[in-house]
């Protein structure tokens, strides 16, 4: 008697993978709510907080595009909890062992997860930006946003840029949060370390009385340092470029991802 | 034969099993056994002490929330070290003993500087004010007492800068004077007024401790710092002094160069009869060019995190592992272990913030004061209410943590929602809603939001009698600490009811 051969390794895992995490993401409900508030909240916290700003004369210094794209600081937090649920489910749901028996590299695993992640995440943010965007440009002339004050157009090239940052910081964001969550494993303890990062670094700048040491946070938070791709007035006496502003961000992206491919390869699961 | 019926042991139902405590016991045990919650409460407590190092160390003195950074300028204070303007024209006389000052107010205009020295009619503030004033010296910020005539709330008695109560209401014209009298006995001084100056009413009694023999009597008039540019005009008749007179002497308090804000000096006539005085400048609490305390405890939001996401797996793991039958199975009334739930993290929120903000305010206080003065003395009143504020604040959000766990029962959502209700509009007032010159928001954002809570460690205090901008970089919050409480209050009774409802509604 001889036992049946072990099947042959699939010819293509990458792909293999990434349609069963694809097929995981569409078939429950929880992701599609979760990219809805994406959209909803960019728009609706934008469009208020561009309905309650002022600017009655030329030196207000308010920068429109940081108004109207206020929903991001809510929106990042749904982001986060979508890339964290991605692999918290796993956990809390003792799924991980079926899908690390079904695929074993591990590594494509967390690329597959991070791949189907990203792909909606950036979807939902694109008409997210663009609506609250379409809704400052809509909301803002009448708030005194207008050529007389120094705001000619809202839809000059930083504007564009802006909403290129703020779509990309979400993203980022999105796969930041699926990094720190394969390394911590648990969704609540996961969830409380990402908006830390995000939240805890702007408001250590508020509080710090020290102005070197607040420019500094600013520069290494990642919240502040996205901030700064999402400015249009102001840019040279920031802490930051836009461009470098995203590359910070980046960096956080890359590390949590770094931190939790290693110890997902290395930990027991 | 006969059968012998077994019957099921059954543990009897004594009272203290019944008891809501025998819950509240229970949920406790639950909470101290987990060995991660007791440890992320430590972190709450250990994350707001520690920031106290961070946020009261300032590198310069006189650095406001804004990063403007230089020298403080020269603040005068007055009894209780409480910064104040003091600058106003003092027609005066010295007067020893107990003794009483009365005069009628016939008139109180308003002239607005125009150009360099030029006046036009009009500019009178609210708080623009002429009358009769017992002051202990022509010194600034000297303790005083004050009986006066307003711009637009009637008569008041105003007594070392703070205090402020009201007397007869109305406008005041020649063919209706104010009549003001003060009366010193001691350390004592009564203020009274009169439309007829024969029926006499008692308006208020100031105490100023240690106030010396010799003091200063006489006239003042003050053009409110509402506008520096607002001179205002008293016209005085029936001026009485039970002292022996011994001439006007007429004193631009806080100097008359515009460096104090004034930008011409007042003035004195004489005539038959009546004494007019005109003068620019205020006799007010200050905003303070200090640090708040309030940086001390700067650390709360820090604090707030794992407490959050313990409160939140308080309710959401009994979820994830089943446990949810048990404890349902032994408490089937779902209200009871929801109340029970939430008495134990609220008071876990509770303990941490008082032990939290204690901490933080000892080892805080020194810090900033070694860095310099403190924008407002804070009473000792203050700071209880600022660390059974947090206490409460942490307290709350616990609750809120629970319920809103309850609603979703998922944790992931429900810390990403309670974090984001508290700290993203604290953000926006910060960020995009920051407005002109970026000196901090606070409007709807920091009042109809749990995030309003933070008003409750706010040390520098708000006058109504003083109109001022109190932005809130320099620790203004839009709503008073106890409604900032309130409003979170509210919040987590809204999610704790709909939590109810759900938990008995639903099937676990």
């Amino acid at each position: 008697m001889s036992l049946t051969a072990p099947a042959a390794f699939p010819p293509h895992p990458v792909g293999q993978a990434l349609h069963a995490e694809w097929t995981k993401f569409r078939t429950v409900a929880g992701p599609s709510w979760l990219l809805a508030g994406i959209v909803t909240l960019t728009v609706a916290v934008g469009a208020v907080a561009a309905s309650a700003a002022h600017c009655q004369s030329a030196t207000c210094g308010i920068d429109p595009a940081t108004v109207s794209l206020s929903g991001i600081y809510p929106a990042q937090a749904v982001v986060a909890v979508a890339g964290v649920l991605a692999i918290g489910n796993e956990y809390s749901t003792g799924m991980i062992n079926l899908s690390l028996t079904a695929m074993p590299r591990r590594l494509t695993w967390l690329f597959a997860k991070a791949t189907v992640l990203t792909a909606p995440v950036l979807t939902a943010s694109v008409p997210a930006v663009a609506g609250a965007a379409l809704a400052g440009r809509l909301i803002l002339p009448g708030r005194g946003f207008t050529p007389a004050h120094g705001y000619a157009s809202l839809t000059a090239a930083t504007d564009l840029r802006a909403a290129a940052g703020a779509v990309l910081y979400l993203t980022l964001i999105a796969l930041l949060s699926l990094g720190l969550a394969a390394a911590v494993r648990d969704s609540a303890a996961a969830i409380g370390l990402v908006l830390g990062v995000l939240y805890l670094f702007p408001l250590a700048a508020d509080a710090v009385s020290n102005p070197a040491l607040a420019r500094h946070l600013d520069q290494i938070g990642p919240l502040p340092a996205g901030l700064d791709a999402q400015a249009t007035i102001g840019v040279k006496g920031l802490p930051l470029t836009p461009w470098q502003g995203l590359g910070v961000v980046a960096l956080w992206t890359v590390g949590a991802l770094l931190l939790g491919a290693l110890l997902l390869k290395s930990r027991d699961a | 034969m006969t059968t012998e019926t077994v019957t099921p042991h059954r543990s009897p139902l004594t009272p203290e099993r019944e008891s809501f405590w025998y819950l509240v016991h229970a949920e406790w045990t639950k909470f101290r056994t987990v060995r991660g919650w007791v440890i992320a409460a430590g972190v709450t407590i250990v994350a707001i002490t520690a920031f106290a190092f961070l946020g009261a160390d300032a590198s310069s003195s006189c650095t406001g929330g804004n990063g403007a950074s230089g020298a403080c300028p020269a603040q005068p204070t007055g009894p209780g070290g409480v910064p104040v303007q003091d600058v106003f024209y003092f027609a005066h006389q010295p007067v020893t003993g107990n003794g009483t000052i009365t005069a009628a107010v016939t008139s109180l205009t308003g002239q607005i500087l125009t150009g360099a020295s030029q006046l036009a009619p009009g500019g009178l503030q609210p708080w623009s004010k002429a009358g009769i004033i017992i002051k202990e010296s022509t010194s600034q910020g000297s303790a005083y007492a004050a009986m006066m005539v307003t711009g637009s709330h009637g008569v008041r008695m105003q007594w070392d800068y703070v205090n402020d109560t009201p007397g007869l209401a109305g406008s005041v014209s020649a063919s209706s004077p104010r009549w003001l009298r003060l009366v010193r006995t001691g350390g004592t001084i009564t203020g009274y007024d009169s439309a007829d100056g024969t029926h006499w009413m008692l308006v208020g009694t100031a105490t100023l401790p240690g106030l010396t023999s010799t003091v200063q009597a006489g006239l003042f008039a003050a053009g409110s710092s509402d506008s520096f540019s607002t001179m205002a005009t008293g016209v005085f008749r029936h001026i009485g002094l039970s002292w022996p007179a011994t001439g006007w002497t007429g004193t631009n308090i806080g100097g008359s160069a515009n460096a104090t804000g004034t930008p011409l000096p007042g003035t004195l006539r004489q005539s038959a009869g009546t004494i007019t005085v005109a003068s620019f400048g205020d006799i007010s609490p200050a905003t303070g060019s200090g640090q708040s305390l309030q940086r001390a405890l700067a650390g709360t939001f820090f604090g707030l995190i794992p407490l959050i996401v313990v409160a939140a797996m308080f309710m959401t793991a009994e979820y994830r592992r089943g446990l949810i039958w048990v404890s349902l199975t032994a408490a089937p009334r779902r209200g009871r272990l929801l109340a029970a739930k939430a008495t134990v993290i609220g008071a876990v929120g509770f303990a941490a913030g008082l032990v939290a903000a204690t901490l933080a305010l000892a080892v805080g206080t020194p810090l900033l004061l070694r860095a310099g003065p403190l924008a407002w003395p804070v009473s000792l009143l203050t700071e209880a209410r600022m660390v059974a504020g947090t206490g409460a604040l942490l307290a709350v959000a616990a609750v809120l943590a629970l319920a809103i766990g309850t609603i979703v029962r998922r944790s992931a959502p429900a810390v990403a929602i309670v974090i984001v209700v508290i700290f993203v509009p604290y953000l926006l007032a910060f960020g995009p809603l920051a407005g002109q010159g970026g000196t901090g928001g606070g409007g709807w954002e920091l009042r109809i939001t749990p995030a309003a809570a933070l008003s409750v460690q706010q040390a520098v205090p708000r006058f109504y009698q003083l109109i001022a901008n109190y932005p809130l970089n320099s620790g203004y919050y839009p709503l008073a600490p106890w409604a900032g409480l309130a409003a979170e209050c509210a919040w987590a009774a809204a999610a704790l009811a709909l939590a109810y409802y759900l938990l008995r509604r639903r099937d676990a």
